[in-house]
């Protein structure tokens, strides 16, 4: 009864004690999520797209990382740097299309997985040839001095990443719902053959996602670049996406912003709130764990598709 | 509309009927050692409504999938438009004005009926990405316009409640209805219709071959027309095509086909629906 008490009742009783510490710690837990929910969305866009789990997209955060802040190391200034790593992500995507996905087309998915994991080594090793595997410091000027609002302090690096992230989602979203390329994308998602008789090409398709899915992996790149060096570990990032991914529902776009929004939060309420009891470097392993519980309650996620499989 | 009727229109129709549009020769597909295809000829004349018919398996699916490029076949060509090809791709087929609606639905689920049949004006749109995702301009001016057909061809096919609600919610023959107004807004040349009232009431059959020829005539749509119902079959097309296991059986307008002794001997004791 004791030990129920002190993990189920105590924590509760701590942040009812302290209501605006809690409401900190939320604020700064879901603006860490929308920066998860960047990483996620590049997987959805993708998998809906072609299908295909991309297992580079962390790989194609630190690559572009390492590109931009390349060009910033060698005195470019931030615009052109961020211009100059834009190109290198689209010619990566017309590479990625003609060379991988072209050849491999009609080819089980597991084949497709399996070439986006040579994709991975190819990128690590490419970036890091190219620019070399230091640690390297990124600055674009983002103060990091925390402000205080109705009491509560919020960092504002976090909060300029999550405006800078949520933006770019919402111009995702609005391009995807409102747009003839849009409707076209969303099309190719539904039915690859309803969408080749209206005469949508595939190739072309895929081309787009991969530059999406590079556009969005530069920008996660930079944020998080910004916050923690780059390094080989920004490559990880997506490991954290994938709880993200499981807790949304792999084929939805609101659910990788929502997978993350919950990711974050949960995890810093958990660390907080929890860690005293539990021992502790909770952060480290909740997203996973409250991963493997949606996986066995609710496998397609929160809002992905149910999927039926005829045996 | 009374079968009477639809004899008539069928007459007063075959005055419109042009040159050949599409002829396949000898096409043959094969599917590792099994033989979809063989050796299989015939001809589409303009404004024609031309019915492929056969038993199932006869490989009537596996003939519009080689005419839109789903399919490359092993042997033959196909000529279109005059232009004598090889083998035919789904892009340049709808291009060039070959649109067509599946057996089994395939219609974009996720997306609202409006969507769905504004897909099928993709290829019409000129805006460049960047002017689509600014939706300045001439991609405003685009988006508005292909709005406006699309209104016509929801208004010709009467779906007008339906507009905005996504085709995963709607009754199986509405989807079919949707699937067709997708084909019309490419505003094709030649209609592929695979089996297009397949499973319908008897309402919506006759609502759909009302659609069909109404297409026919006003728009001068050249049609072809996967069916298994004989009574439709033999009251709207004007010639056609039969298929058995594969190769050709026979070839002429319904009533030269339906007295064909090979094809009364391939269908007897066969219960079509």
């Amino acid at each position: 009864m004791e030990v129920l008490d002190l993990v189920l009742f105590e924590p509760v009783r701590g942040i009812l004690d302290a209501p605006l510490f809690f409401v900190e710690v939320l604020i700064g837990g879901l603006m860490s999520g929308v920066m998860y929910a960047l990483v996620a969305l590049g997987f959805v866009l993708i998998f809906k797209a072609s299908g295909v789990f991309n297992f580079a997209q962390g790989s194609m955060v630190l690559f572009a990382a390492l590109f931009f802040v390349g060009f910033m190391d060698a005195g470019v200034p931030m615009w052109l740097a961020f211009l100059l790593t834009l190109a290198v992500m689209v010619v990566l995507a017309f590479a990625v299309e003609r060379m991988v996905l072209r050849p491999l087309v009609n080819q089980p998915a597991i084949t497709l997985f399996m070439a986006t994991i040579g994709i991975t080594f190819f990128l690590d090793g490419l970036g890091q040839a190219i620019w070399g595997s230091d640690v390297r410091r990124l600055d674009v000027g983002i103060p990091e001095d925390p402000i205080i609002v109705a009491d509560i302090f919020i960092n504002q690096f976090d909060l300029f990443a999550a405006v800078i992230c949520g933006t770019l989602v919402a111009v995702l979203a609005l391009f995807f719902q409102y747009t003839p390329t849009g409707r076209a994308l969303r099309a190719v998602a539904d039915d690859h053959q309803a969408a080749m008789s209206v005469g949508i090409p595939l190739s072309t398709v895929w081309t787009i996602v991969w530059v999406v899915a590079g556009i969005v992996g530069l920008v996660a790149g930079i944020m998080w670049g910004a916050k923690l060096g780059v390094q080989f570990n920004l490559s990880l990032i997506a490991l954290k996406a994938l709880p993200a991914l499981i807790l949304g529902g792999l084929t939805s776009v609101p659910g990788a912003i929502v997978g993350g929004l919950v990711i974050g939060a949960g995890e810093k309420v958990a660390e907080v709130f929890w860690g005293e009891v539990l021992g502790g470097a909770i952060e480290d392993w909740f997203a996973y764990v409250l991963a493997m519980v949606f996986l066995l309650i609710r496998p397609e996620g929160l809002f992905g598709e149910k999927i039926i499989e005829r045996v | 509309m009374s079968t009477v009727e639809q004899r008539s229109a069928a007459v007063a129709r075959r005055r419109e009927i042009g040159e050949v549009v599409l002829a396949v020769e000898n096409v043959e597909l094969r599917f590792g050692g099994v033989t979809a295809l063989a050796d299989v000829s015939f001809d589409v004349r303009r404004g024609e409504i031309r019915a492929i018919i056969g038993p199932n398996g006869a490989g009537k699916s596996s003939m519009l999938n080689v005419i839109n490029g789903f399919y490359q076949p092993q042997q033959g060509t196909i000529v279109w438009k005059g232009r004598r090809l090889r083998r035919m791709r789904p892009h340049f087929a709808a291009k060039s004005g070959i649109a067509r609606t599946f057996q089994n639905i395939a219609l974009f689920r996720g997306m609202t009926t409006l969507d769905n049949i504004m897909t099928g004006r993709i290829l019409k749109m000129r805006a460049s990405l960047l002017e689509q995702a600014v939706y300045f301009g001439r991609a405003r001016r685009e988006e508005l316009e292909h709005r406006a057909f699309v209104e016509k061809i929801i208004d010709f096919l009467e779906i007008q409640h339906i507009r905005t609600t996504p085709v995963g919610k709607l009754p199986y023959g509405l989807q079919k209805r949707v699937e067709l107004a997708r084909a019309l807004a490419m505003e094709p040349e030649l209609l592929l219709l695979d089996e297009p009232m397949a499973g319908m009431n008897l309402e919506e059959k006759e609502d759909m071959v009302r659609f069909i020829l109404d297409v026919n005539e006003e728009f001068g749509t050249t049609v072809i027309l996967i069916e298994h119902d004989m009574g439709v079959v033999m009251d709207i097309s004007d010639r056609v095509v039969v298929l058995d296991h594969g190769r050709l059986l026979a070839d002429g307008t319904p009533d030269e086909v339906s007295r064909d002794p090979r094809v009364i001997e391939a269908y007897l004791g066969v219960v079509h629906d």
